[in-house]
């Protein structure tokens, strides 16, 4: 690969790296005002008042929204027809490094065990990265997401007793939303996979943690699953912030797979008010296009 | 109006605040987590560059940055979760007499009688509103402790209406996020 075009490739990821800890993406903010509006308790006003300020200053002054700017993950579907798949890994990789530096993003990651700081959020499997493949595609695809610490804890899976049943599901969610929710900065976004084994669930929680709110699963009854909990859990009046207030998530999400008869895996990731999360297309020109922050990047 | 603290906050100032009660903070305010309780709770060392006594302690760790005339500033500074110091604040207020401690989510048992005893508060400031907090800080006014590194020292700052905060322990021994929790607890019994 040419080096200018090596170095165009890693300032668009870096951007879009920077960019995605200083804008909420669309629906995120779009839901967030939203819910502010809907909200009547006084207190919880103050509240929302306040997360909006922080939007609205974090663009002006071009400063991350949240000092908790997390651990960087990539999620990468690549086109099996992208001329530059080799270059990838080491492309995010410096991306990540530099949009730490450039931003600033806050140097969070810390080596496995020592718990030495690294200084610049790389390291050992750091940042995270995930690869897919897509037959026949030229682009390659692009989420990347910004885990925070408060919003990461709530997460957890389980393989439950498959008599549990839709029961099981939702009094595991409920319970790790009543125990954790608080600290996570609410209202949040909810991740549930349902699989076979912890494993996959937590994967396909994360997943649908992905997956912008508002879309629904395909499979309908895992999309009327989906009504139901984001009610169950509304009805809670945690958010925001714990203070209590009308409701509790900004959305919930949920994949599926077909899974074994004698297993019920669930697995649950959480966001917070602050869920930041990118989405973009890298072409094979290297020309992009930016599909999550649309209406943010308009102002 | 606004309620607003100002530094050394006297018993009188905090006596009559309630649970759910938003005030402000104008003064001096020095950030302190884990690593800060450990050393005046367990290694007995007091910081040297202010006195907490009727003073205010922010449980977060800030993204600082320096301006064109090296001057450090906060770039971005939010609350971190309260509940981590829970085991230190009680000692950490005896030893202390600070009077105001402001963090994310609530504090528990311990923390709630100590506030009561010594007369103190814990108010929560909304999480993740870093860079309104950061706006709220007039300047940064010294540091010690930097051997923690950035997130974990002491940044002293002089603060300006600094909030909203919201009073979730006062000094009657009433705690704002164990009560929620009753409420939120009794709600879920219903949907199982
Ligand atoms: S939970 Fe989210 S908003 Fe709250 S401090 Fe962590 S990253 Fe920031």
């Amino acid at each position: 690969m040419e080096e200018s075009l090596k170095q165009k490739f890693i300032k668009t990821v870096e951007e879009f790296t920077g960019m995605t800890g200083i804008y909420l993406p669309d629906d995120v903010e779009a839901r967030l005002r939203e819910m502010a509006e809907q909200e009547t308790i006084a207190n919880a006003k103050t509240m929302y008042d306040c997360m909006l300020k922080d939007l609205s200053l974090a663009k002006e002054l071009h400063r991350p929204l949240c000092q908790d700017t997390g651990v960087i993950q990539y999620f990468v579907e690549v086109g099996t027809e992208f001329p530059y798949q080799a270059e990838i890994p080491e492309i995010l990789v410096t991306a990540a490094r530099n949009a730490t530096l450039n931003t600033p993003l806050r140097p969070n990651v810390v080596e496995p065990l020592g718990e030495h700081n690294t200084g610049d959020n790389t390291g050992y499997g750091a940042p995270y990265i995930e690869y897919e493949l897509v037959p026949g595609s030229s682009d390659l695809r692009l989420r990347m997401y910004m885990a925070g610490g408060g919003c990461s804890l709530p997460g957890r899976s389980k393989v439950l007793m498959p008599l549990e049943g839709v029961e099981g599901v939702k009094k595991f969610v409920y319970q790790t939303i009543l125990d954790w929710g608080v600290n996570a900065c609410p209202p949040l976004c909810v991740g549930i996979g349902l699989g076979t084994c912890a494993a996959t669930s937590a994967m396909l929680s994360k997943k649908a943690l992905l997956r912008p709110i508002g879309t629904h699963s395909s499979y309908p009854e895992v999309a009327k699953l989906e009504d139901e909990i984001r009610e169950g859990l509304n009805s809670l009046g945690i958010a925001p912030l714990g203070f209590g207030g009308s409701q509790t998530v900004l959305g919930v999400n949920i994949e599926a797979a077909a899974h074994h008869p004698a297993t019920l895996g669930v697995g649950i990731s959480t966001g917070c008010w602050a869920t930041r999360r990118g989405d973009m297309i890298i072409h094979a020109d290297l020309t992009s296009e930016i599909l999550s922050h649309r209406k943010s990047l308009e102002v | 109006m606004k309620k607003v603290l100002t530094t050394p906050i006297s018993y009188e100032q905090i006596k009559d605040l309630k649970i759910g009660d938003t005030v402000y903070l104008t003064g001096m305010l020095a950030t302190c987590r884990d690593s800060g309780h450990r050393r005046v709770v367990k290694d007995k060392i007091m910081p040297e560059k202010i006195d907490l006594k009727e003073g205010a302690i922010f449980h977060a760790g800030p993204i600082v940055g320096k301006d064109e005339n090296g001057k450090q500033y906060m770039v971005s500074i939010g609350p971190t979760t309260s509940r981590r110091m829970e085991a230190a604040e009680a000692d950490f207020i005896e030893q202390t007499g600070v009077r105001l401690i402001i963090g994310k989510g609530g504090m528990m048992e311990k923390t709630t009688e100590a506030c009561k005893k010594f007369g103190a508060i814990h108010c929560a400031f909304p999480g993740g509103c870093a860079v309104v907090a950061a706006q709220e800080v007039e300047e940064i006014s010294d540091v010690e402790w930097m051997d923690f590194g950035m997130p974990e020292a002491l940044w002293i700052m002089k603060v300006k209406e600094f909030g909203p905060l919201i009073v979730s322990i006062d000094t009657q021994g009433n705690n704002l996020f164990e009560n929620n929790k009753k409420i939120f607890k009794e709600r879920m019994d219903k949907l199982i």
